[in-house]
């Protein structure tokens, strides 16, 4: 496997929301996600439930994505901040520690000077969390602790998920 | 590369419909949207070119069920198959964990197949994957048509390795939910092995 297994356990997913949730007081913002480029949402806050957060997450991973295949063409490394304004909400979005996608939906309220502003300081402590995630996640895997759910799972339980 | 969130207790993993155009990867997902109860599934998205192309993606997320207390995810893409977009399918192919090759039964678009499935393999290789080592189902489709190869001629062409095989035809969803099974359960048989 060219990828090592992306987790997320209960300790840093907190660690996650605080800070997402003191950058959404912060910035003014009405929602934020994070999103693992590929697709995938980890978490968010504010106002989710008026999204569909899972289209959401994969249409943010392919617009990164697709962004960063423009960027290399012209020579760039990746384009690490996108900003999109609309009439009323506008989307901050940026990659945090080359791994992760932080999504800041906002409006009037506040604006994107602050909000960039306060990103910069967030994305450092997300990347320090992502950091420590990652070598927990190593580090259990070299000792051999396995918590994995699906080590005991049979072809019956795989079964039964489609009936 | 799947995603387990021991927070939420969900497991999401990847899988991409890869195959030249046209040969129905879009109306699989189509299928398997209208088939599945709504509370089973996200919205399907399709970034598509007005006369109905894959442009970038298809995407359908669908929720299967739990096991062993874990909410078990699959996120299905479908790659533009036409040849002049291979920038957008290496994109699509990252972190994948499973691929469905859906191979056009007509005779044809034979060599199209090919040119598909060595460029799946390419593509695959420039990002650290190899084929034969990733669950991966082969789908004939458009088996109503009457140029339609035979089984064993498109399996002597496609399939030298013998991976798991399904004949289809996605418009009326023969074969469809038996291609999408196969490879979710040799996703999750990879996940137990775990790396
Ligand atoms: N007869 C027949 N037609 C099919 C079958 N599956 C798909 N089609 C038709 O083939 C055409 C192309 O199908 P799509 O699903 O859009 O093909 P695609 O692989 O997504 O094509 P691209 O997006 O260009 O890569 C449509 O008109 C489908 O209705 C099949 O099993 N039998
Ligand atoms: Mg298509």
């Amino acid at each position: 496997m060219s990828n090592p297994q992306m987790v997320m356990y209960d300790e840093e997913f907190q660690e996650i929301n605080e800070v997402i949730g003191r950058l959404l007081n912060d910035a003014n913002a009405k929602v934020i996600f994070l999103v693992d480029k590929n697709g995938q949402l980890i978490s968010g806050v504010g106002d989710t439930e008026r999204f569909d957060t899972t289209s959401l997450a994969s249409l943010t991973a392919g617009n990164i994505a697709a962004t960063g295949g423009l960027a290399k063409l012209i020579g760039e490394k990746e384009f690490s901040i996108l900003f999109h304004e609309g009439e009323k909400d506008n989307l901050h979005i940026s990659i945090v520690g080359g791994r992760v996608i932080l999504v800041v939906l906002f409006d009037n309220r506040s604006s994107l000077g602050l909000v960039r502003l306060r990103v910069k300081k967030s994305s450092d402590e997300l990347s320090a969390i992502f950091d420590s995630l990652l070598k927990k996640a190593e580090d259990r895997e070299r000792k051999g602790v396995s918590d994995f759910p699906f080590a005991e799972i049979t072809d019956d339980d795989i079964d039964n998920l489609f009936n | 590369m799947s995603f387990i969130n021991y927070a939420s207790r969900e497991i999401n993993c990847k899988i991409v419909y890869y195959g030249p155009g046209l040969c129905g990867k879009t109306t699989n997902l189509q299928h398997v949207y209208q088939k599945t109860a709504p509370d089973a599934k996200g919205k399907m998205i399709s970034l598509a070119t007005e006369t109905e192309r894959t442009l970038f993606f298809d995407f359908l997320p669908l929720a299967l069920g739990e096991i062993r207390g874990f909410k078990t995810r699959f996120h299905l893409y479908t790659v533009p198959g036409q040849v002049f977009y291979d920038a957008s399918r290496k994109l699509i192919l990252k972190g994948v964990d499973g691929v469905v090759f859906v191979a056009d039964s007509q005779e044809e678009r034979i060599d199209a197949n090919i040119e598909s499935l060595d460029n799946l393999r390419y593509n695959l290789k420039e990002q650290g994957y190899d084929l034969d080592k990733l669950p991966y189902v082969i789908q004939y489709n458009k088996r109503d048509l009457p140029g339609a190869m035979t089984v064993e001629e498109l399996r002597r062409d496609l399939n030298p390795t013998s991976v798991l095989e399904f004949e289809a035809c996605a418009t009326t969803g023969e074969g469809v939910f038996e291609t999408l099974k196969a490879i979710a359960k040799l996703i999750l048989v990879d996940l137990k092995k775990g790396k």
